[in-house]
């Protein structure tokens, strides 16, 4: 038995070393002197320096963020209000209303990705829409890929929801939106917050759908790396990819921990 | 119930920016670009057989080395205190928030002919190799960006796999092989079959990984469709017949998938 532990062991180790060594490397080369990667020449904070010296970079990380934000509200609105329609329809219509919802999340990104180019060419040319390739264009495309996940984070927190509490709101006096403000909104408040943080991350990262439909003028952050390393691979991304590795670190630290801490009062509520 | 209207904006959004795209192809992929019926833009994809049959070939060689590495893997997991296997499923979904941009770059500063690895091979004397720009190393790019889409939803199910089962079926007399083939492998099969599709569907499907791991001489279906998009190519109908052949490998894929089990749930497969 033991050593079954000491092999498992040693293979869990083994997949997290072949997940983690690249960015390991990529974080120490951040400090390297040398600008070719390979050789140690010394220690150095001059690609932070640069990085943050860089127009190009923070215009795209800015507008990074804007497209997130604004994409990811519109979604979490339209989705969670899709979820409850859904939720109300009959099994038939909410099958294939579900069916069609994974359409996005299943296909693979370039075909989003050339369809809404076509789309939104089609808009321009063929009925005079003026939907040039930009903010706009992007932020359309987001939305559409984040609406799944809200309303797959706020289904099963409605079908859980107990269906009587709405009723019995209306029956205590409540006027239907009070109803629905007071009693359906904070019991699936943790589907929409999770729907919410979901879509702000998928588009935070996503490349391809933001590829086709960006155009030339407005870069997200994905779409500048994508720019840099086509050109010529430069430290300056090493120390950009750390400092994103961190903070997502302790972003994640933070919200384990915060669970641990709310875990141990709820015990130690329970043992009072 | 009026609470059925509230996704009507959601639906009308559906229509707008996912039916008719995807339509969109299909009209792109039949018409000429004089505006008439046609079929020159199908049959001029037959031209890239080899590089259809390539996308499928290395695609399908990372899903197998995914399912290799990440069944073991997963089942080790699982046995672990629900705390342990917490930390565990985090550790594994970390390297995903880093941009898959720089974690293939990452890549490339390591396999390079003048990369670590060749430099670390090099102080013994060994190589220097050529393993950037090969299919070797799209694969590589493919296991590494895609192994947490395997091992996630094999988790998710082997959880659910209680040791009373196992040590059931283990008191009844049954060899390690036997427990495995008639008691494990049978549940974890919904996340077997997730696992692939949600391996198989991004691979076969990149154009990132190849155009930095594998060069000029490893294009993929989606390089082709890049090119007639966004490229020196430009051909729309072309690029819309070519995703409509990614398309239907796709669906014949999932469809495959499908007939193995008849209930993978979805919305645990994807949170």
């Amino acid at each position: 038995m033991n050593r079954h532990k000491g092999i498992s062991r040693f293979y869990t180790g083994a997949v997290m070393a072949f997940l983690y060594l690249p960015i390991i490397v990529l974080i120490v080369f951040s400090f390297n002197k040398n600008k070719s990667r390979g050789a140690w020449t010394g220690f150095t904070f001059d690609w932070y320096v640069k990085l943050f010296s860089n127009e190009m970079i923070l215009t795209a990380f800015m507008n990074t963020l804007l497209v997130a934000l604004v994409s990811s509200i519109f979604a979490t609105v339209i989705g969670t209000a899709a979820a409850i329609g859904i939720n109300s329809m009959n099994r038939w219509m909410k099958k294939t209303i579900r069916t069609l919802t994974y359409i996005p999340i299943m296909s693979p990104e370039i075909i989003m990705g050339v369809s809404l180019m076509l789309l939104f060419v089609f808009l321009r040319t063929e009925m005079g829409l003026p939907l040039e390739m930009g903010l706009l264009t992007l932020i359309l495309s987001h939305i559409t890929f984040n609406i799944p996940y809200v309303i797959f984070n706020v289904l099963p927190k409605l079908r859980q929801m107990d269906k009587y509490a709405y009723d019995a709101a209306l029956d205590l006096g409540c006027n239907p939106w009070q109803a629905f403000y007071k009693v359906v909104i904070p019991e699936i408040m943790p589907g929409i917050t999770a729907g919410f943080l979901m879509a702000v991350t998928y588009s935070l990262d996503d490349f391809v759908i933001s590829y086709f439909t960006a155009g030339p003028t407005s870069q997200t952050l994905p779409l500048a790396i994508w720019g840099q390393l086509r050109r010529r691979v430069s430290p300056e991304m090493n120390a950009l990819s750390a400092i994103i590795f961190v903070i997502v670190l302790l972003i994640l630290l933070a919200g384990n921990l915060s669970a641990i801490r709310r875990e141990n009062r709820e015990r130690r509520v329970v043992e009072r | 119930m009026k609470a059925k209207f509230a996704s009507v904006p959601y639906l009308l959004w559906m229509v707008i920016f996912t039916i008719v795209p995807m339509l969109l192809i299909l009209l792109f992929a039949f018409t000429s670009p004089e505006g008439g019926f046609t079929i020159a833009n199908i049959s001029a994809v037959g031209r890239y057989t080899d590089v259809i049959m390539k996308s499928i070939w290395l695609a399908a060689i990372a899903t197998a080395i995914c399912l290799l590495l990440s069944y073991p893997f997963a089942y080790i997991i699982s046995r672990r205190s629900a705390r342990r296997q917490q930390v565990s499923l985090m550790l594994i979904m970390l390297p995903m928030w880093m941009s898959f941009l720089l974690r293939t770059f990452a890549w490339m500063t390591l396999l390079e002919k003048t990369g670590l690895i060749n430099r670390i091979l090099g102080v013994f004397g060994i190589g220097p190799f050529e393993m950037i720009n090969t299919p070797g190393a799209v694969v590589l790019g493919m296991v590494y960006n895609y192994l947490p889409f395997m091992i996630l939803p094999l988790h998710s199910v082997m959880m659910k796999i209680e040791d009373s089962i196992i040590e059931a079926a283990q008191d009844l007399g049954a060899s390690p092989m036997r427990v495995f083939f008639r008691v494990v492998l049978p549940l974890s099969f919904p996340g077997v079959s997730s696992g692939i599709t949600m391996v198989f569907v991004p691979a076969v499907s990149t154009f990132i990984i190849s155009r930095m791991l594998g060069g000029g001489s490893n294009l993929l279906i989606g390089d082709l469709i890049d090119m007639q998009f966004l490229g020196n190519a430009y051909n729309p109908h072309l690029g819309s017949a070519i995703s409509l052949v990614l398309m239907v490998i796709i669906l014949l894929c999932m469809s495959i998938m499908n007939q193995f089990d008849d209930d993978v749930d979805m919305e645990g497969a994807i949170l």
